[in-house]
Protein backbone atom coordinates (compact mmCIF):
# COMPACT_ATOMS: atom_id res chain seq x y z
CA UNK A 1 0.00 0.00 0.00
CA UNK A 2 2.65 2.41 0.98
CA UNK A 3 5.04 2.56 -2.11
CA UNK A 4 7.61 5.12 -2.12
CA UNK A 5 5.84 8.36 -3.61
CA UNK A 6 8.29 9.07 -6.79
CA UNK A 7 8.27 5.46 -7.83
CA UNK A 8 4.33 5.90 -7.85
CA UNK A 9 4.76 9.19 -9.81
CA UNK A 10 6.80 7.64 -12.27
CA UNK A 11 4.21 4.38 -12.67
CA UNK A 12 1.55 6.99 -12.78
CA UNK A 13 2.60 9.07 -16.02
CA UNK A 14 3.98 5.73 -17.64
CA UNK A 15 0.35 4.06 -17.29
CA UNK A 16 -1.20 7.06 -18.13
CA UNK A 17 1.03 7.59 -21.34
CA UNK A 18 0.34 4.17 -22.51
CA UNK A 19 -3.48 4.33 -22.12
CA UNK A 20 -3.20 7.75 -24.49
CA UNK A 21 -0.94 6.31 -27.01
CA UNK A 22 -3.35 2.88 -26.82
CA UNK A 23 -6.44 5.69 -27.68
CA UNK A 24 -4.76 7.56 -29.65
CA UNK A 25 -4.03 4.59 -32.08
CA UNK A 26 -7.54 3.52 -31.85
CA UNK A 27 -8.82 7.08 -33.25
CA UNK A 28 -6.30 7.05 -35.68
CA UNK A 29 -7.73 3.72 -36.90
CA UNK A 30 -10.93 4.89 -37.65
CA UNK A 31 -10.42 8.05 -38.89
CA UNK A 32 -13.09 10.36 -36.95
CA UNK A 33 -12.68 13.78 -38.27
CA UNK A 34 -12.80 15.99 -35.25
CA UNK A 35 -14.93 19.33 -35.51
CA UNK A 36 -14.29 21.31 -32.59
CA UNK A 37 -14.93 25.07 -33.70
CA UNK A 38 -18.58 24.30 -34.01
CA UNK A 39 -18.91 22.94 -30.38
CA UNK A 40 -17.38 25.65 -29.06
CA UNK A 41 -19.64 28.09 -28.90
CA UNK A 42 -22.06 26.02 -26.37
CA UNK A 43 -19.49 26.24 -24.13
CA UNK A 44 -21.31 28.70 -21.75
CA UNK A 45 -24.49 25.88 -22.00
CA UNK A 46 -22.12 22.98 -21.24
CA UNK A 47 -20.43 24.56 -18.19
CA UNK A 48 -24.23 25.88 -17.30
CA UNK A 49 -24.91 21.95 -17.22
CA UNK A 50 -22.20 21.33 -15.36
CA UNK A 51 -23.34 23.22 -12.23
CA UNK A 52 -26.54 22.15 -12.61
CA UNK A 53 -25.15 18.96 -12.06
CA UNK A 54 -22.96 19.68 -9.10
CA UNK A 55 -25.88 21.47 -7.56
CA UNK A 56 -28.35 18.33 -7.66
CA UNK A 57 -25.93 16.18 -6.83
CA UNK A 58 -24.82 17.94 -3.48
CA UNK A 59 -28.69 18.00 -2.94
CA UNK A 60 -29.15 14.70 -3.36
CA UNK A 61 -26.45 13.29 -1.51
CA UNK A 62 -27.22 15.62 1.68
CA UNK A 63 -30.72 13.58 0.97
CA UNK A 64 -29.35 10.48 0.73
CA UNK A 65 -27.05 10.36 3.50
CA UNK A 66 -30.44 11.56 5.78
CA UNK A 67 -32.72 8.91 4.31
CA UNK A 68 -30.64 6.27 4.29
CA UNK A 69 -29.84 6.54 7.98
CA UNK A 70 -33.47 6.85 8.66
CA UNK A 71 -34.02 3.44 6.36
CA UNK A 72 -30.90 2.17 8.50
CA UNK A 73 -32.60 2.44 12.03
CA UNK A 74 -35.90 1.64 10.92
CA UNK A 75 -34.39 -1.71 9.19
CA UNK A 76 -32.84 -2.38 12.55
CA UNK A 77 -35.92 -1.64 14.66
CA UNK A 78 -37.77 -4.17 16.62
CA UNK A 79 -41.22 -2.32 15.94
CA UNK A 80 -42.53 -4.84 13.78
CA UNK A 81 -44.39 -2.28 11.54
CA UNK A 82 -41.67 0.11 11.05
CA UNK A 83 -39.40 -2.78 9.98
CA UNK A 84 -41.11 -3.95 7.22
CA UNK A 85 -41.60 -0.73 5.90
CA UNK A 86 -38.50 0.06 5.90
CA UNK A 87 -37.62 -3.15 4.47
CA UNK A 88 -40.47 -2.95 2.02
CA UNK A 89 -38.81 0.44 0.85
CA UNK A 90 -35.44 -0.46 0.71
CA UNK A 91 -36.39 -3.35 -1.60
CA UNK A 92 -38.70 -1.19 -3.90
CA UNK A 93 -35.77 1.53 -4.40
CA UNK A 94 -33.00 -0.77 -4.57
CA UNK A 95 -35.25 -3.26 -7.15
CA UNK A 96 -36.98 -1.17 -9.26
CA UNK A 97 -35.42 1.03 -12.30
CA UNK A 98 -34.15 4.91 -11.06
CA UNK A 99 -35.95 6.02 -14.38
CA UNK A 100 -39.28 4.80 -13.60
CA UNK A 101 -39.03 6.24 -10.20
CA UNK A 102 -38.48 9.28 -11.72
CA UNK A 103 -41.21 9.13 -14.35
CA UNK A 104 -43.55 8.38 -11.46
CA UNK A 105 -42.61 10.68 -8.75
CA UNK A 106 -42.68 13.78 -10.90
CA UNK A 107 -45.39 13.44 -13.32
CA UNK A 108 -47.76 11.27 -10.58
CA UNK A 109 -46.86 11.49 -6.88
CA UNK A 110 -45.35 15.44 -7.29
CA UNK A 111 -48.41 16.19 -9.17
CA UNK A 112 -50.78 14.88 -6.71
CA UNK A 113 -48.96 16.83 -4.04
CA UNK A 114 -48.85 20.01 -6.04
CA UNK A 115 -44.96 20.38 -6.57
CA UNK A 116 -43.77 21.89 -9.62
CA UNK A 117 -40.27 22.31 -9.58
CA UNK A 118 -38.61 19.65 -11.71
CA UNK A 119 -34.95 20.49 -9.61
CA UNK A 120 -36.56 19.66 -6.37
CA UNK A 121 -38.34 16.41 -6.74
CA UNK A 122 -35.70 15.42 -9.05
CA UNK A 123 -33.13 15.98 -6.19
CA UNK A 124 -35.20 14.09 -3.56
CA UNK A 125 -36.14 10.82 -5.80
CA UNK A 126 -32.04 10.72 -6.63
CA UNK A 127 -31.71 11.18 -3.13
CA UNK A 128 -34.34 8.33 -1.91
CA UNK A 129 -32.94 6.24 -4.46
CA UNK A 130 -29.20 6.15 -3.85
CA UNK A 131 -30.50 6.41 0.28
CA UNK A 132 -32.02 2.77 0.26
CA UNK A 133 -28.14 1.77 -1.33
CA UNK A 134 -26.77 3.67 1.77
CA UNK A 135 -29.30 2.42 4.39
CA UNK A 136 -27.60 -1.11 3.64
CA UNK A 137 -24.26 0.23 3.34
CA UNK A 138 -24.73 1.52 6.96
CA UNK A 139 -26.42 -1.29 8.45
CA UNK A 140 -23.54 -3.85 7.73
CA UNK A 141 -21.02 -0.77 9.38
CA UNK A 142 -23.71 -0.65 12.58
CA UNK A 143 -23.62 -4.57 12.40
CA UNK A 144 -20.19 -5.11 12.16
CA UNK A 145 -19.80 -3.54 15.24
CA UNK A 146 -19.45 -6.63 17.68
CA UNK A 147 -21.55 -7.55 20.91
CA UNK A 148 -18.16 -6.91 23.26
CA UNK A 149 -18.57 -2.92 22.30
CA UNK A 150 -22.17 -2.78 22.85
CA UNK A 151 -21.96 -4.83 26.30
CA UNK A 152 -18.89 -2.29 27.19
CA UNK A 153 -21.05 0.48 26.70
CA UNK A 154 -23.84 -0.86 28.50
CA UNK A 155 -21.38 -1.66 31.40
CA UNK A 156 -20.19 2.01 31.47
CA UNK A 157 -23.50 2.95 32.15
CA UNK A 158 -24.63 4.16 28.35
CA UNK A 159 -28.35 4.37 27.54
CA UNK A 160 -28.93 2.87 23.88
CA UNK A 161 -28.84 6.20 22.17
CA UNK A 162 -25.27 7.37 24.08
CA UNK A 163 -24.31 3.75 22.98
CA UNK A 164 -24.94 4.83 19.31
CA UNK A 165 -23.29 7.96 20.10
CA UNK A 166 -20.49 7.64 21.81
CA UNK A 167 -19.44 3.87 20.29
CA UNK A 168 -20.98 2.63 17.26
CA UNK A 169 -21.60 5.66 15.11
CA UNK A 170 -18.07 6.41 15.27
CA UNK A 171 -16.95 3.27 14.47
CA UNK A 172 -19.40 2.35 12.22
CA UNK A 173 -18.65 5.90 9.54
CA UNK A 174 -15.27 4.27 9.36
CA UNK A 175 -16.28 1.30 8.60
CA UNK A 176 -19.07 2.61 5.74
CA UNK A 177 -16.60 5.37 4.33
CA UNK A 178 -15.19 3.24 1.19
CA UNK A 179 -18.90 2.10 0.35
CA UNK A 180 -20.29 5.44 1.16
CA UNK A 181 -17.88 6.84 -1.31
CA UNK A 182 -18.65 4.55 -4.16
CA UNK A 183 -22.55 5.25 -4.19
CA UNK A 184 -21.58 8.70 -4.13
CA UNK A 185 -19.78 8.49 -7.32
CA UNK A 186 -22.42 6.68 -8.88
CA UNK A 187 -24.79 9.04 -7.45
CA UNK A 188 -23.36 12.15 -9.70
CA UNK A 189 -23.44 10.07 -12.46
CA UNK A 190 -26.95 8.38 -12.00
CA UNK A 191 -28.19 12.50 -11.75
CA UNK A 192 -27.97 11.89 -15.69
CA UNK A 193 -31.08 10.50 -15.50
CA UNK A 194 -32.95 13.65 -14.88
CA UNK A 195 -33.11 14.78 -18.02
CA UNK A 196 -36.06 12.72 -18.39
CA UNK A 197 -38.05 15.23 -16.21
CA UNK A 198 -37.25 17.97 -18.36
CA UNK A 199 -34.00 18.72 -16.08
CA UNK A 200 -31.29 20.09 -18.78
CA UNK A 201 -27.96 18.56 -16.60
CA UNK A 202 -24.79 18.35 -18.19
CA UNK A 203 -26.17 15.00 -20.08
CA UNK A 204 -28.90 16.76 -21.39
CA UNK A 205 -27.26 19.74 -22.64
CA UNK A 206 -24.27 17.34 -24.30
CA UNK A 207 -27.37 16.03 -26.06
CA UNK A 208 -28.88 19.29 -27.34
CA UNK A 209 -24.98 20.41 -28.10
CA UNK A 210 -24.11 17.17 -30.37
CA UNK A 211 -27.62 17.62 -32.32
CA UNK A 212 -27.85 21.30 -33.47
CA UNK A 213 -24.32 21.26 -34.39
CA UNK A 214 -24.18 17.71 -35.86
CA UNK A 215 -21.04 16.54 -33.75
CA UNK A 216 -20.67 13.36 -31.36
CA UNK A 217 -17.77 12.65 -29.50
CA UNK A 218 -17.15 16.64 -29.51
CA UNK A 219 -19.45 16.50 -26.67
CA UNK A 220 -19.13 13.49 -24.95
CA UNK A 221 -15.31 13.25 -24.58
CA UNK A 222 -15.66 16.82 -22.52
CA UNK A 223 -18.09 15.39 -20.98
CA UNK A 224 -16.25 12.35 -19.33
CA UNK A 225 -14.04 14.51 -18.27
CA UNK A 226 -16.50 17.16 -16.60
CA UNK A 227 -17.80 14.13 -14.49
CA UNK A 228 -14.01 12.65 -13.65
CA UNK A 229 -13.30 16.21 -12.52
CA UNK A 230 -15.71 15.77 -9.54
CA UNK A 231 -15.85 12.57 -8.84
CA UNK A 232 -11.88 11.78 -8.65
CA UNK A 233 -11.46 14.62 -6.11
CA UNK A 234 -14.46 12.99 -4.58
CA UNK A 235 -12.28 9.41 -3.99
CA UNK A 236 -9.03 11.28 -3.51
CA UNK A 237 -11.02 13.28 -0.47
CA UNK A 238 -12.45 10.19 0.95
CA UNK A 239 -9.48 8.53 1.33
CA UNK A 240 -7.83 11.24 3.19
CA UNK A 241 -11.14 10.92 5.28
CA UNK A 242 -10.63 7.59 5.87
CA UNK A 243 -6.94 7.83 6.54
CA UNK A 244 -7.72 10.28 9.80
CA UNK A 245 -10.81 8.36 10.88
CA UNK A 246 -8.34 4.66 11.02
CA UNK A 247 -6.94 3.14 13.64
CA UNK A 248 -5.99 -0.19 14.37
CA UNK A 249 -8.67 -3.07 15.84
CA UNK B 1 -21.48 -6.38 51.48
CA UNK B 2 -24.09 -8.82 51.20
CA UNK B 3 -24.66 -10.64 47.80
CA UNK B 4 -27.74 -12.94 47.36
CA UNK B 5 -29.64 -14.82 44.41
CA UNK B 6 -32.42 -16.50 44.66
CA UNK B 7 -33.46 -19.13 42.50
CA UNK B 8 -31.83 -17.25 39.36
CA UNK B 9 -32.20 -18.50 35.52
CA UNK B 10 -30.82 -17.16 32.74
CA UNK B 11 -31.28 -18.54 28.99
CA UNK B 12 -29.01 -17.71 25.95
CA UNK B 13 -31.38 -18.95 23.32
CA UNK B 14 -31.28 -23.47 24.41
CA UNK B 15 -28.66 -22.91 26.30
CA UNK B 16 -29.51 -22.75 30.14
CA UNK B 17 -26.57 -20.41 31.65
CA UNK B 18 -28.17 -20.42 35.27
CA UNK B 19 -30.28 -22.76 36.47
CA UNK B 20 -32.26 -22.06 39.31
CA UNK B 21 -28.80 -20.48 41.05
CA UNK B 22 -29.22 -19.43 44.72
CA UNK B 23 -26.65 -18.21 46.99
CA UNK B 24 -26.14 -16.14 50.11
CA UNK B 25 -23.13 -14.35 51.16
CA UNK B 26 -21.74 -13.30 54.50
CA UNK B 27 -22.68 -10.03 56.26
CA UNK B 28 -19.50 -7.95 55.85
CA UNK B 29 -17.72 -10.21 52.42
CA UNK B 30 -15.24 -7.73 50.80
CA UNK B 31 -14.01 -10.44 47.99
CA UNK B 32 -15.91 -12.68 46.92
CA UNK B 33 -14.39 -14.88 44.12
CA UNK B 34 -16.63 -16.87 42.06
CA UNK B 35 -15.06 -20.71 40.73
CA UNK B 36 -15.70 -23.39 38.57
CA UNK B 37 -15.37 -24.89 35.25
CA UNK B 38 -15.76 -22.98 32.66
CA UNK B 39 -19.22 -22.70 31.31
CA UNK B 40 -20.44 -23.34 34.47
CA UNK B 41 -22.47 -19.99 34.63
CA UNK B 42 -19.86 -17.49 36.35
CA UNK B 43 -20.17 -14.73 33.81
CA UNK B 44 -23.42 -15.00 33.52
CA UNK B 45 -23.72 -14.47 37.50
CA UNK B 46 -21.35 -12.19 37.83
CA UNK B 47 -23.21 -9.95 35.38
CA UNK B 48 -26.67 -10.50 36.83
CA UNK B 49 -25.05 -9.46 40.25
CA UNK B 50 -23.78 -6.20 38.56
CA UNK B 51 -26.99 -5.44 37.07
CA UNK B 52 -25.80 -6.26 33.17
CA UNK B 53 -27.84 -8.90 32.30
CA UNK B 54 -31.75 -9.29 33.59
CA UNK B 55 -32.33 -12.34 34.78
CA UNK B 56 -35.29 -14.69 33.08
CA UNK B 57 -37.03 -15.20 36.55
CA UNK B 58 -36.21 -15.40 40.13
CA UNK B 59 -34.26 -12.69 42.47
CA UNK B 60 -30.56 -10.81 43.22
CA UNK B 61 -30.06 -8.91 46.19
CA UNK B 62 -27.57 -6.92 47.53
CA UNK B 63 -26.98 -5.63 50.66
CA UNK B 64 -30.80 -6.38 51.29
CA UNK B 65 -32.11 -4.61 48.64
CA UNK B 66 -33.76 -6.30 45.48
CA UNK B 67 -32.19 -5.67 42.46
CA UNK B 68 -34.77 -3.74 40.04
CA UNK B 69 -35.96 -5.72 36.90
CA UNK B 70 -37.12 -2.52 34.85
CA UNK B 71 -34.59 -1.74 32.63
CA UNK B 72 -34.35 1.75 33.35
CA UNK B 73 -33.94 1.36 36.87
CA UNK B 74 -31.69 -1.75 36.40
CA UNK B 75 -29.30 0.90 34.06
CA UNK B 76 -29.16 3.51 37.65
CA UNK B 77 -28.01 0.35 39.74
CA UNK B 78 -25.50 -0.66 37.04
CA UNK B 79 -24.45 2.86 36.89
CA UNK B 80 -23.22 2.43 40.44
CA UNK B 81 -21.21 -0.45 39.47
CA UNK B 82 -17.88 -1.00 37.78
CA UNK B 83 -17.10 -3.72 34.87
CA UNK B 84 -13.49 -5.47 33.61
CA UNK B 85 -14.16 -8.16 31.19
CA UNK B 86 -12.14 -10.54 29.91
CA UNK B 87 -11.28 -8.87 26.32
CA UNK B 88 -11.06 -5.85 27.75
CA UNK B 89 -13.23 -3.86 25.65
CA UNK B 90 -12.05 -0.74 25.41
CA UNK B 91 -13.11 1.52 22.80
CA UNK B 92 -10.62 1.23 19.74
CA UNK B 93 -11.36 4.46 18.70
CA UNK B 94 -10.65 6.49 22.13
CA UNK B 95 -7.32 7.25 23.66
CA UNK B 96 -6.77 5.51 26.88
CA UNK B 97 -7.17 8.97 28.64
CA UNK B 98 -10.79 9.30 26.59
CA UNK B 99 -12.03 6.03 27.61
CA UNK B 100 -12.11 7.19 31.09
CA UNK B 101 -13.31 10.52 30.57
CA UNK B 102 -16.21 9.86 28.03
CA UNK B 103 -18.16 7.90 30.59
CA UNK B 104 -17.61 10.20 33.36
CA UNK B 105 -18.62 13.07 31.27
CA UNK B 106 -21.72 11.50 29.51
CA UNK B 107 -22.80 8.95 32.04
CA UNK B 108 -21.66 10.79 35.88
CA UNK B 109 -22.12 14.45 35.23
CA UNK B 110 -18.05 15.32 35.39
CA UNK B 111 -16.79 18.47 34.14
CA UNK B 112 -14.57 18.02 31.38
CA UNK B 113 -11.51 19.51 33.54
CA UNK B 114 -12.54 17.47 36.64
CA UNK B 115 -13.41 13.95 34.37
CA UNK B 116 -9.58 14.35 33.08
CA UNK B 117 -8.00 15.41 36.71
CA UNK B 118 -9.56 12.33 37.59
CA UNK B 119 -8.73 9.89 34.97
CA UNK B 120 -5.22 11.23 34.98
CA UNK B 121 -4.90 10.42 38.60
CA UNK B 122 -6.07 6.29 38.48
CA UNK B 123 -4.27 6.07 35.26
CA UNK B 124 -1.07 7.44 37.19
CA UNK B 125 -1.44 5.05 39.94
CA UNK B 126 -2.07 2.66 37.57
CA UNK B 127 1.16 3.05 35.75
CA UNK B 128 -0.11 4.28 32.38
CA UNK B 129 0.63 8.01 32.84
CA UNK B 130 2.69 7.90 30.25
CA UNK B 131 0.34 5.96 28.03
CA UNK B 132 -2.90 8.01 28.09
CA UNK B 133 -2.69 9.12 25.01
CA UNK B 134 -2.43 5.98 22.85
CA UNK B 135 -5.53 4.17 22.05
CA UNK B 136 -5.90 0.52 22.95
CA UNK B 137 -4.08 -1.13 19.91
CA UNK B 138 -1.23 0.78 20.85
CA UNK B 139 -1.21 -0.60 24.25
CA UNK B 140 0.45 -4.11 25.03
CA UNK B 141 -2.51 -6.60 26.62
CA UNK B 142 -1.72 -5.72 29.89
CA UNK B 143 -1.80 -2.31 30.36
CA UNK B 144 -4.83 -2.32 28.30
CA UNK B 145 -6.50 -4.28 31.16
CA UNK B 146 -5.04 -1.85 33.25
CA UNK B 147 -7.06 0.98 31.45
CA UNK B 148 -10.20 -1.10 31.56
CA UNK B 149 -9.46 -1.20 35.22
CA UNK B 150 -8.97 2.41 35.20
CA UNK B 151 -12.12 2.93 33.26
CA UNK B 152 -14.05 0.83 35.65
CA UNK B 153 -12.54 2.43 38.74
CA UNK B 154 -13.27 6.46 37.97
CA UNK B 155 -16.70 6.75 38.95
CA UNK B 156 -15.87 5.14 42.49
CA UNK B 157 -17.98 1.91 42.22
CA UNK B 158 -19.96 0.62 45.16
CA UNK B 159 -18.64 -2.88 43.33
CA UNK B 160 -16.54 -3.76 41.04
CA UNK B 161 -16.80 -6.32 38.85
CA UNK B 162 -14.05 -8.27 36.80
CA UNK B 163 -14.85 -11.30 34.86
CA UNK B 164 -11.76 -13.32 34.10
CA UNK B 165 -9.71 -10.40 34.12
CA UNK B 166 -6.22 -12.43 33.45
CA UNK B 167 -7.46 -15.13 30.94
CA UNK B 168 -6.31 -13.31 27.73
CA UNK B 169 -2.50 -12.33 29.20
CA UNK B 170 0.59 -13.86 29.78
CA UNK B 171 2.02 -14.71 32.86
CA UNK B 172 4.21 -11.22 32.80
CA UNK B 173 0.83 -9.38 32.56
CA UNK B 174 -1.25 -11.17 34.31
CA UNK B 175 1.11 -10.32 37.38
CA UNK B 176 0.87 -7.14 37.03
CA UNK B 177 -3.10 -7.09 36.67
CA UNK B 178 -3.20 -9.09 39.65
CA UNK B 179 -0.90 -6.59 41.90
CA UNK B 180 -3.75 -4.21 40.80
CA UNK B 181 -6.36 -5.88 42.10
CA UNK B 182 -4.44 -7.15 44.93
CA UNK B 183 -4.08 -3.65 46.09
CA UNK B 184 -7.82 -2.38 45.38
CA UNK B 185 -8.70 -5.06 47.74
CA UNK B 186 -6.74 -4.13 50.44
CA UNK B 187 -7.65 -0.75 50.17
CA UNK B 188 -11.43 -1.61 50.66
CA UNK B 189 -12.64 -1.86 47.61
CA UNK B 190 -15.61 -4.63 47.14
CA UNK B 191 -15.20 -6.67 44.68
CA UNK B 192 -16.82 -9.65 42.63
CA UNK B 193 -13.73 -11.75 40.76
CA UNK B 194 -14.69 -14.37 38.24
CA UNK B 195 -11.45 -16.24 37.58
CA UNK B 196 -9.38 -19.00 37.36
CA UNK B 197 -6.55 -17.96 39.38
CA UNK B 198 -7.54 -20.31 42.17
CA UNK B 199 -4.01 -19.26 43.75
CA UNK B 200 -4.92 -15.94 43.64
CA UNK B 201 -8.33 -16.17 45.10
CA UNK B 202 -7.06 -17.90 47.48
CA UNK B 203 -4.54 -14.72 48.69
CA UNK B 204 -7.46 -12.34 48.18
CA UNK B 205 -11.31 -13.45 48.33
CA UNK B 206 -12.68 -13.79 51.80
CA UNK B 207 -16.01 -15.99 49.96
CA UNK B 208 -16.26 -18.10 47.59
CA UNK B 209 -19.08 -18.93 45.17
CA UNK B 210 -18.72 -22.44 43.41
CA UNK B 211 -20.51 -22.91 40.41
CA UNK B 212 -20.80 -25.39 37.88
CA UNK B 213 -23.53 -26.34 35.05
CA UNK B 214 -25.16 -23.44 35.96
CA UNK B 215 -26.55 -24.16 39.36
CA UNK B 216 -24.44 -22.81 43.11
CA UNK B 217 -22.31 -25.94 44.07
CA UNK B 218 -20.98 -24.58 47.24
CA UNK B 219 -21.39 -21.17 48.84
CA UNK B 220 -18.86 -20.45 51.73
CA UNK B 221 -16.24 -18.60 53.33
CA UNK B 222 -12.93 -18.98 51.48
CA UNK B 223 -10.47 -20.22 54.21
CA UNK B 224 -13.62 -23.12 54.16
CA UNK B 225 -13.65 -23.66 50.93
CA UNK B 226 -10.26 -24.09 50.37
CA UNK B 227 -9.12 -26.24 53.25
CA UNK B 228 -12.22 -28.71 53.24
CA UNK B 229 -15.19 -28.28 50.46
CA UNK B 230 -18.09 -30.23 50.62
CA UNK B 231 -18.96 -30.60 47.33
CA UNK B 232 -17.27 -33.22 45.73
CA UNK B 233 -17.33 -31.90 41.99
CA UNK B 234 -15.32 -28.66 43.79
CA UNK B 235 -13.04 -30.84 45.39
CA UNK B 236 -12.54 -32.28 41.77
CA UNK B 237 -12.09 -29.12 40.50
CA UNK B 238 -9.36 -28.34 43.31
CA UNK B 239 -7.32 -31.00 42.31
CA UNK B 240 -7.47 -30.84 38.89
CA UNK B 241 -6.20 -27.19 39.40
CA UNK B 242 -3.53 -28.10 41.41
CA UNK B 243 -2.54 -31.22 39.64
CA UNK B 244 0.58 -29.03 37.88
CA UNK B 245 0.53 -25.99 40.20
Amino acid sequence: MNHPPTRRLLWSFALMAAVSLGLYITFAAVHYSWNWSSVWGYRSQFIWGWFTTLGISLGAMVVSIMVGFALMIGRRSTCMPLHLLSTGIVEVLRGSPLLVQLLLGYYIVATALHVGDPLVVGTVLLGCFEGAYLAEIFRGAVESIGASQREAARAVGFDTAQTYRYVIIPQAVRRALPGTTGQMVSLIKDSSLLSVIGIEELVQKVRIMNSSSYTALEGYLPLAVAYLVVTIPLSWYARKLERRFAYET
Amino acid sequence: MKLETRRVTKRYGDFLALDGASFQTGKDARVVALLGPSGGGKSTLLRVLGGLLLPESGEVVVNDQPLPQEPNEALKTLRKNGFVFQGYNLFPHLSALQNIVLPLCVVHGFSEPEAKERALELLKRLGLEEHFHKRPAELSGGQQQRAAIARALAPKPDLLLLDEPTSALDPVMTGEVLDVIRELAEGGQQIVLATHEISFARKVADWVVFLAKGRVEESCAAEQFFEQPNSALAREYLDGLSRYR
